[in-house]
């Protein structure tokens, strides 16, 4: 990797090598990915010119599976081990699952608050099923452009927690994706509406996917994309509006359930008939369920009437983040329709009457947070030099520690733009106290019960002193991809202690590990000449950018760093020209990258602050 | 420049409490636009270590300058002049009857009109602290009564806090009826 190159911000090292980087929009019910090829950004299909691939994964016994259409096709007959809406899980817990006794799966409760799923091919993670899904769309990619990725913008709701986020990004690992950026839903649909309409102005995005609702409130203005709010509902969506139908349906046969089928077999008819009544006024809905034939007239106003909780939940959520932007409606230039559930003229209607205008459906709201994740991802990889888009996204959800009572203190709330870091200072509550226990949550409630917990560690090695007389620091640090660092240090002695906030999905960093290599293990000698021949490729790149480096700035090291560095620099010159293992090479190249991290800080730093005292200047 | 500069000098703007929004935006913006690490993220981790800490003290300047009860503490501190809001809670008296007549307001309002009075008369007091606030700062070069109006400017905002969530408690259940029928 080229950690040294430093060139115009956001343009590639080498302006002739174009970098495949994707968006990836990955969907309760379907997901996508998006690519710009040839200058234009389109969704990218599959060999039989689908680009929608729907997100269902099938285990079988013995190791196989079915991705998408066949796993969705069998989910009526083998409703146990096809998973579908699985995104609905990530990061959660058996009792995070509302309604989970309506669906088929056998739920596993693993432990630290996280579930997993017993199937024909044993237990799986959600992050495990994300990845097959994930996996499956980077294949297609590579197809497509016949080369690697290198690497996806992968959207995900607003309001995902921290929990959510890290085991969307794990999913990614796990699938060998390198993910460029985490984005947000909402953001990724205006940047793929904001650079087609060129808008100025405050936009709200109503995003109603099948698991998530997620509505947010931005600022458009010369490629700046602010975030101002973000909120919804992350356990609503066009699949709470099947279950609904599926109820009544029910309730209207004077039928019951038998079997996981049954429930599978009401909620295709609940989904087909939904879809259908968003083009005609009434859906007569006949076929078998194991204890007898069901029979219904479904009139749009019953469906309507028996979902009218569901969109009032949506609006509620929208009058909410308006007051949290300090905005009224009328201030709201445009809304941007998202997501296939937006299609219910309900849904259209409800919108229309808040805001007073007619919504805007111009893109495919299937397509379009795949299409603006693309967008970003295009830039990110540096194959858009002009580009001069800019996000500023805002974290969803308030972060705190407990405290004294089981009340939470918040050190950063919701709505602040990231990348930030926060502070608050703690003492001890007892005389000689040398350890504190320090317990993260996330959420806009007061009791720590009400809240989701994140993470707990401990700073140890406190000197004892008086109660009241430590000072604790704790630091709250949220990445550009919303991701949280705590750390907490006793500013008078300096003890320190920090934690990547980092839930257990059932999987730790080992297994991850080993199942990246099980996934490799097949043609085993390609697989090597491939590798070093990579090796090779970021070797030569690296002592490239480095030689590069110390030609424009040798001036900020001294003789003993310059020396140490152009030792690094022989040992993997040597390497390259002796070794034919990839570990070898890949050690001596990762070496010299970090024996040359702190210059490449440095110049860093000095970019950065010649650009921002040349604005400066500029602006005087 | 550097990661120690204040937030004025960061953002090239005179240090002094009078602050135009539009041109703090517009500078936030632009600053970003150098720092942020998306700007760097082909450049390897040692580059985005960097443009983070960058773009979070840059976030962290702006969310400064932006709110003028966080400007003016700001002002203050820097002045040598100290806020002690913990240990510090003496406050006139004609101001704790003030807020004695809110809380009482607050506690007796029963509809949504009389709440968003007692909010007007709460943004009119607010905005009369700010003025004499900066008054004392930027004309007056006067710390210590500067320091008094920032102390009531945060009971202020304190109770303003807590109208706002009984405002939005009533029209949330006022949108659940609209929407019952």
């Amino acid at each position: 990797m080229a950690l040294l190159q430093i060139s115009e911000p956001g343009q590639a090292p080498d302006p002739h090598q174009r970098r495949v980087a994707v968006g990836i929009d990955l969907g309760t019910t379907h997901s996508l990915v998006a690519a710009v090829r040839h200058g234009v950004v389109e969704c990218l299909p599959d060999s039989q010119g689908q680009v929608i691939l729907p997100s269902v994964v099938r285990y079988l016994a013995g190791g196989g599976r079915q991705i998408g259409g066949a796993a969705l096709a069998a989910g009526v007959s083998d409703p146990e081990n096809t998973i579908a809406s699985v995104k609905r899980f990530m990061g959660r817990g058996l009792a995070d699952v509302a309604g989970r006794d309506k669906l088929p799966y056998r739920f596993v409760e693993h432990g630290q608050g996280m579930l997993t799923l017993h199937t024909a091919d044993g237990v799986k993670s959600p992050v495990e099923v994300s990845a097959e899904i994930l996996a499956t769309l980077r294949q297609r990619a590579e197809d497509t452009f016949n080369d690697d990725l290198y690497g996806a913008v992968i959207t995900v709701p607003a309001y995902f927690d921290d929990a959510q986020r890290q085991a969307t990004k794990d999913a990614a690992q796990l699938a060998g994706i390198q993910v460029l950026r985490l984005i947000n839903e909402p953001t990724a649909a205006a940047i793929a509406y904001g650079l087609d309409n060129a808008s100025e102005g405050i936009y709200a995005v109503f995003d109603l996917g099948g698991g998530t609702f997620d509505i947010s409130v931005l600022r458009l203005a010369r490629g700046v994309f602010e975030v101002i709010a973000t909120g919804g509902d992350s356990a609503l969506g066009g699949d709470d509006y099947d279950q609904a139908l599926a109820d009544w349906l029910l309730a209207q046969s004077g039928l019951r359930i038998d079997g996981p089928g049954d429930k599978a077999q009401l909620k295709a008819w609940a989904r087909r008939t939904k879809e259908a009544l968003s083009a005609t006024d009434s859906v007569a809905v006949d076929g078998h369920l194991t204890l007898g034939r069901l029979q219904v007239e479904v009139q749009r106003e019953d469906f309507e009437a028996v979902t009218a909780p569901l969109t009032a939940r949506a609006m509620s959520a929208v009058r909410k983040t308006l007051r949290d932007a300090k905005l009224d409606r009328s201030d709201v230039q445009g809304v941007v329709m998202v997501g296939g559930s937006t299609r219910m003229p309900q849904i259209q209607r409800a919108v229309a009457e808040f805001f007073g205008k007619a919504p805007l459906n111009n893109l495919n709201p299937d397509e379009v947070v795949a299409i603006g994740a693309a967008i970003q991802a295009n830039q990110l990889a540096g194959n858009d030099p002009a580009g001069d888009l800019l996000l500023l996204d805002v974290i969803p959800l308030s972060l705190g520690i407990e405290t004294m009572g089981g009340l939470v203190e918040r050190i950063v709330p919701r709505n602040q733009t990231i990348p930030t870091a926060m502070a608050q200072d703690f003492t001890t509550y007892k005389d000689g106290q040398t350890a504190l226990a320090l317990h993260v949550v996330q959420g806009e409630r007061d009791l720590v019960a009400d809240c989701r917990s994140l993470a707990r560690f401990e700073l140890r090695g406190i000197p004892p002193m008086a109660a009241g007389a430590a000072r604790i620091r704790v630091t709250f640090t949220v990445d550009a991809d919303g991701l949280l660092n705590v750390s907490a240090r006793e500013t008078g002695s300096g003890v320190e202690a920090r934690i990547d906030v980092k839930p257990s999905y059932g999987l730790s960093d080992a297994q991850i590990a080993s199942m990246l290599q099980e996934s490799f293990s097949t043609a085993e000698s390609d697989i090597k000449a491939r590798a070093l021949a990579e090796a090779r490729v970021d070797a030569d790149r690296m002592l490239l950018a480095t030689q590069s480096a110390l030609d424009a700035d040798s001036a900020l090291l001294d003789a003993g760093q310059r020396h140490e560095i152009d030792r690094l620099m022989d040992a993997l010159r040597a390497v390259l020209a002796e070794s034919q293992d990839a570990g070898q090479v890949e050690a001596a190249t990762e070496a010299l990258a970090k024996g040359t991290e702190a210059f490449a800080a440095e110049r860093m730093n000095h970019s950065i602050q010649q650009a921002l005292a040349g604005r400066s200047v500029e602006s005087l | 420049m550097n990661l120690q500069s204040d937030d004025f000098e960061l953002f090239g703007v005179p240090r002094r409490f009078a602050q135009d929004a539009a041109v703090l935006d517009a500078r936030w913006k632009e600053l970003q636009r150098e720092a942020h690490p998306d700007r760097f993220s082909s450049q390897g981790p040692a580059a985005q270590r960097v443009a983070m800490q960058w773009s979070v003290r840059i976030n962290e300047a702006y969310n400064r300058l932006r709110d003028p009860l966080r400007r003016a503490a700001y002002l203050c501190e820097l002045a040598g002049a100290s806020i002690n809001a913990h240990s510090n809670t003496a406050m006139p008296a004609a101001f704790l009857m003030q807020q004695m007549h809110w809380r009482e307001a607050l506690e007796e309002a029963a509809d949504s009109e009389s709440l968003e009075a007692l909010a007007d008369r709460v943004a009119r007091s607010r905005r009369e602290a700010l003025a004499s606030c900066g008054e004392a700062i930027d004309t007056a070069c006067d710390f210590p009564l500067a320091v008094e109006q920032v102390r009531s400017l945060m009971f202020i905002e304190r109770f303003a806090a807590e109208l706002d969530a009984r405002i939005d408690a009533v029209q949330d259940a006022a949108g659940a009826w609209g929407r019952g029928q």
